[in-house]
């Protein structure tokens, strides 16, 4: 299970960087939002892979700590989660202002000189 | 007996005051200078009451820590040479303030004037009193960025601009080469206090490295005093209100530079090297001071000139290695300050009552300005040395000791009288043109106003000063005597030399040298007088030397060439060769570590493949990999993809007990496919890419291709064997832990997640929905001047289709066929909407004990408002809802931060929560926990911030659709990117 995780972080963070290397604005973004899972699910994975551990306390705040999935990890991707989304929602904007003002979606502002 | 707390009063007083000035409002002329006289008076009483303290014991002391770490105190300490600098600083320092009141006009912003002022004479009180080298270069940069900021104070004056920067770069380079000095003295002596510096003179000056102390600590004196090759700064400073020049010029910020070389002086002078790089820059400014300040029309250009050449005179004093050339050079710090502070004002005077400067077109104002006449008469009089005024007594002094001077090479022994009298004859001649050229001749003509006398108190300044400069010159040892000598003797204790104070020495070779000095001095003016009338500009024979040309050539090559220069080898402005190389650094970062470190996987056992969840995650590779592939040519199927790369995110968050991660990405998952779909129609139309124009271009782009595709798989593999390796060791005992036990007992909750993120990290997710907060309104505001590109203006396709239709039958309405579109999903979705909502609260009621929370019911809520815009239209929704994404916002973070804050009012610290368990009626027992308050706080702010970046998006097609019909300017029409918000 682990490997197949591994494998699955290693390739939506490969296609996620390969976009990010791309010329176009629209590229980048998905780029992004794809090294963004992979990320996010590293730092997860972090916390090792517990199949069918609980994830909350029983009533009262019972139970054996050592059987609880870890939180620590889920809280900081949580975190990551809501700041990735206002980030693409940043980069959006940025990218359509951009578009407006420079007529081009070349990450630069204008095409490559060929 | 004065407290030695009260030297810290003197400064903190200073600094308060300006801190009060400044928040004046910004016309308070009459507030602000009472606040700033009475200020800079109560320093003043501070100092005077510190003279008995300093005459009998010598020196007051007031410590306390500074960077205990790092072995620094924080000194203050008064000796008399202190004592006699911070009566000059804030004696004139109250008249300056005084005159200010009334040179300033009402139009100018007075506050801020004074509140520099007054921080100004702090930091120059702060360089003076301080007993701690790194603490005076402290200050002394003060003075320097406070200098800047006077000088700067009409900054809508290019010229006030330009010298204040020049002076800033000189004086502050200057200060930071005093504050390598510095260290290198403090290292020389094993210590930064300044009393144990001065009792280690003889192991200073046989240490090897003195002579780069002294080269660096000279740099920085020389250039805050303005000695040549760096006065040019000074002239420029003229742009500075004249007040600021009577006080800068005079007491405070040049004589810094001379303070620390006197301050110094016991411990670094009597060296050849001393007397060269002291003695040497202090006669060259001396000579070049004078002869370039008669040539001046600018009466302050004439006395800045005349400054820099008297400083050349104290400097070369106190180059000159002779403790009665030191006395000297005290002597003339304290007559300079009064001469010049006076004459100062009178140009400020002459300037204000007629204004020009200019000494060609200025004549006769004896006439309509006798007063002002008559004192400028005498402070000029002191300036070039006439007997009876107190620049006469310290010239006498000099020319003595140019007699005497051991130069340590022959040729000197002759040349310095010679020079001395050269410079003494300058100043006769550029101080009688001061006073010829605007007090007497014929009458003026076409001055911009009619002159007279200033009022009473503007003038009272100059009578105090001109009034000094006569009881010294008359009665030396009588007024100025004492001070002098508590100066003399803290500076040279046991070494002090008997001196006389009295105005006649005899027929002696130094009054000779004054005669012919005056002489030569009157002969010289009338010799110029018609030149200087109606000659050229600038300056005979010296055209050559243009401190300032060499100045700006340096700084333009710095500022401009250089950096061009390294920015075209090094920098790029194109953005993928930089995300290239952050990429590779990162992979290079890893790379280096695990080579160091060694990557082998742990023993823990891997868990057992589940053919479903691998199932989704070869879904999942394909449909990252394909978006990779599409994004492109086909955006919406890499969009499609994406989502199906989330989805299987989320998926693995469900199956790996994620509860709550799986709930935020799934409805994140949702918005941002949204937020992009919305995105998509404002790209521009794909053009397959051209044929390559040549086979290289082709074979080049092919190459990049494959750099970029080495880079990803680098990247991923790299990351996917990390992750692997991390998975099969057994995992530290981290802080989960802590959680997990205290979650309940002490948050309330059983969602631990959640427990995190409101109460135990509450303060990073404050942060958190201030950001998106941030991010929301930076949409907002981008959006609101957003011009698309014409090509995207015009109707999509199928709602022109629609529209032609609609035109082509006589029965239907332009619009019909939109609105009537996917009628009846728009009506389920629009019946979704208090469905979605109570499903939105109870996920925020839930979010402290099950899976939920603030973020998620947020999102929810936004998408159930979404669903509405895309049912409805824009126009439908907001003539049904009151949609104020900016009120919910603002609402949502001061209801977070007011849960947070209220915590103080039951004296916990910010963001305590409280929990307890109520028994409602009819819905049993409720948690009620001050978390589910700050909850409610990032649910508002979540659903502000998500709708207010949906529809500020989605607004846009209404405003492109009204700008359609003038094709020629694609400006937008003025509506409101959110409606109610604009």
């Amino acid at each position: 299970m682990e490997l197949i995780l591994a494998l699955g972080i290693g390739i939506f963070a490969g296609s996620g960087v390969w976009l990010l290397l791309r010329p176009r604005t629209f590229q980048v973004i998905i780029g992004l939002s794809l090294l963004s899972y992979a990320v996010n699910l590293f730092i997860f994975a972090m916390g090792r892979l517990r199949l069918g551990a609980a994830p909350i306390l029983g009533p009262g705040g019972t139970g054996d700590p050592g059987q609880f999935a870890d939180p620590v990890p889920q809280a900081l991707v949580l975190t990551a989660i809501v700041i990735s989304f206002a980030t693409t929602a940043l980069f959006l904007v940025v990218l359509l202002a951009a578009r407006g003002l420079t007529g081009t979606d070349h990450v630069d502002g204008r095409e490559r000189d060929s | 007996m004065p407290d030695d707390m009260l030297l810290l009063a003197l400064i903190g007083l200073s600094y308060a005051g300006a801190i009060a000035a400044g928040l004046l409002p910004t016309h308070a002329r009459n507030a602000a200078a009472w606040l700033a006289g009475m200020t800079t008076f109560a320093c003043l009483l501070i100092v005077w009451a510190f003279y008995p303290v300093v005459e009998q014991s010598g020196v007051a002391r007031y410590e306390m820590g500074w960077m205990p770490g790092l072995g620094l105190r924080f000194v203050l300490r008064m000796d008399g040479f202190a004592w006699i600098f911070a009566g000059l600083v804030t004696g004139i320092g109250l008249l300056v303030v005084l005159y200010a009141r009334y040179y300033m006009s009402a139009e100018d912003p007075v506050p801020r004037f004074f509140a520099f002022l007054l921080a100004f004479m702090g930091s120059m009180l702060g360089v003076v009193l301080s007993g701690n080298l790194i603490q005076l270069d402290f200050f002394w940069e003060l003075t320097s960025l406070f200098s800047f900021l006077l000088i700067g104070y009409w900054y809508h004056l290019p010229s006030a601009r330009d010298g204040a920067r020049m002076a800033m770069t000189i004086t502050a380079a200057g200060g930071l080469a005093l504050f390598a000095g510095m260290l290198v003295l403090g290292h020389i002596v094993g210590s930064y206090d300044l009393d144990r510096v001065l009792a280690s003179g003889d192991s200073i000056r046989s240490h090897p490295l003195y002579l780069p102390a002294l080269v660096l600590i000279a740099l920085g004196a020389l250039t805050k005093s303005a000695q040549f090759p760096f006065h040019f700064w000074l002239p420029h400073a003229m742009a500075a209100p004249t007040p600021v020049s009577a006080y800068l010029h005079s007491a405070t910020l040049v004589k810094a530079g001379v303070f620390l070389l006197a301050r110094l002086w016991p411990v670094m002078a009597g060296t050849e090297a001393w007397f060269w790089i002291v003695g040497a820059a202090g006669l060259v400014t001396l000579l070049l001071g004078a002869y370039v300040a008669i040539f001046q029309n600018d009466l302050k250009g004439l006395l800045a000139y005349s400054t820099i050449s008297h400083l050349g005179l104290i400097t070369l004093l106190l180059g000159l290695n002779s403790e009665l050339a030191m006395v000297a050079a005290i002597f003339h710090i304290m007559n300079h300050a009064t001469f010049k502070a006076s004459l100062f004002m009178a140009a400020g005077i002459i300037d204000h009552e007629t204004g020009t400067r200019d000494i060609r077109r200025l004549s006769g104002l004896n006439r309509s300005m006798p007063f002002t006449a008559r004192l400028a008469l005498v402070a000029a009089a002191a300036m070039a040395g006439v007997p009876l005024l107190n620049g006469f007594l310290s010239k006498e002094m000099f020319f003595a000791e140019s007699l005497i001077a051991s130069a340590p090479v022959p040729p000197f022994h002759g040349m310095l009288p010679v020079a001395a009298t050269l410079a003494s004859a300058f100043s006769v001649a550029y101080s009688l043109r001061f006073i010829h050229g605007a007090f007497f001749g014929p009458d003026p003509v076409d001055l911009p106003r009619q002159p007279h006398e200033p009022p009473a108190w503007m003038r009272f300044p100059v009578e105090i000063l001109v009034l000094a400069c006569i009881m010294v010159g008359v009665l030396p040892a009588a007024t100025i005597g004492p001070f002098l000598d508590m100066a003399v003797r803290s500076v040279l204790g046991a070494a002090t030399p008997a001196y006389s104070l009295t105005v006649w020495h005899g027929f002696s070779p130094p009054l000779v040298m004054s005669l012919v000095a005056l002489a030569g001095g009157v002969v010289l003016y009338l010799l110029l007088q018609r030149r200087l009338q109606d000659g050229p500009e600038g300056t005979p024979l010296l055209r050559w030397i243009e401190g300032q040309r060499i100045f700006e050539q340096t700084m333009v090559f710095l500022s401009w060439r250089l950096a061009r220069r390294l920015e075209r080898i090094l920098g790029t402005r194109r953005l993928q060769p930089q995300l290239r190389l952050l990429v590779c650094v990162v992979v290079l970062a890893a790379a280096w570590t695990l080579w160091l470190r060694g990557l082998a996987p742990g023993r823990l056992a891997s868990s057992a493949i589940d053919p479903a969840l691998a199932l989704v995650w070869i879904v999942g590779a394909a449909c990252a990999l394909g978006a990779a592939w599409k994004a492109k040519f086909h955006r919406v199927a890499a969009l499609i993809l994406l989502g199906g790369a989330g989805l299987v995110t989320c998926v693995t968050f469900v199956w790996l007990s994620a509860p709550d991660l799986a709930l935020t990405q799934l409805l994140v998952e949702v918005v941002t496919t949204i937020l992009l779909l919305l995105g998509l129609r404002w790209l521009p139309r794909r053009i397959e890419d051209a044929e390559p124009a040549t086979r290289m271009a082709e074979a080049a782009a092919r190459v990049r291709r494959l750099r970029d595709l080495v880079i990803a798989v680098l990247a991923g593999g790299g990351l996917a064997a990390l992750a692997y390796v991390v998975m099969t060791w057994p995992p530290p005992d981290g802080i989960s832990r802590f959680f997990l036990e205290r979650a309940y007992a002490e948050g309330g909750g059983t969602n631990v997640v959640n427990v995190i993120l409101v109460d135990f990290r509450g303060f990073d997710t404050l942060g958190e929905i201030t950001v998106l907060g941030v991010v929301a309104l930076t949409v907002y505001a981008l959006l609101r001047r957003f011009r698309p590109a014409p090509e995207s203006i015009e109707v999509p396709e199928q709602q022109r289709i629609q529209n032609a239709q609609d035109d082509a039958r006589p029965d239907r309405q332009v619009g019909d066929t939109v609105a009537d579109w996917l009628l009846i999903p728009s009506l389920i979705m629009r019946l979704l909407f208090p469905v979605i909502g109570v499903v939105a609260l109870f996920l925020l009621l839930r979010g402290h004990d099950l899976p939920g929370g603030g973020f998620v019911a947020g999102l929810t809520m936004s998408i159930a408002i979404i669903v509405q815009y895309m049912a409805g239209g824009t126009r439908w929704v907001e003539g049904r809802l009151r949609i104020l994404p900016l009120r919910w916002m603002g609402l949502g973070l001061l209801l977070a931060a007011g849960t947070g804050a209220a915590a103080w009012a039951f004296g916990y610290p910010f963001l305590t929560s409280y929990f307890d368990y109520a028994d409602l009626p009819g819905i049993g027992t409720m948690p009620v926990a001050s978390a589910l308050l700050f909850d409610l706080g990032v649910f508002l702010l979540v659903v502000g911030a998500t709708v207010l970046n949906l529809i500020a998006l989605a607004h846009q097609s209404i405003r492109g659709h009204r700008a359609l019909p003038r094709a020629d300017a694609p400006a937008l029409v003025r509506a409101p990117a959110v409606v109610g918000e604009d």
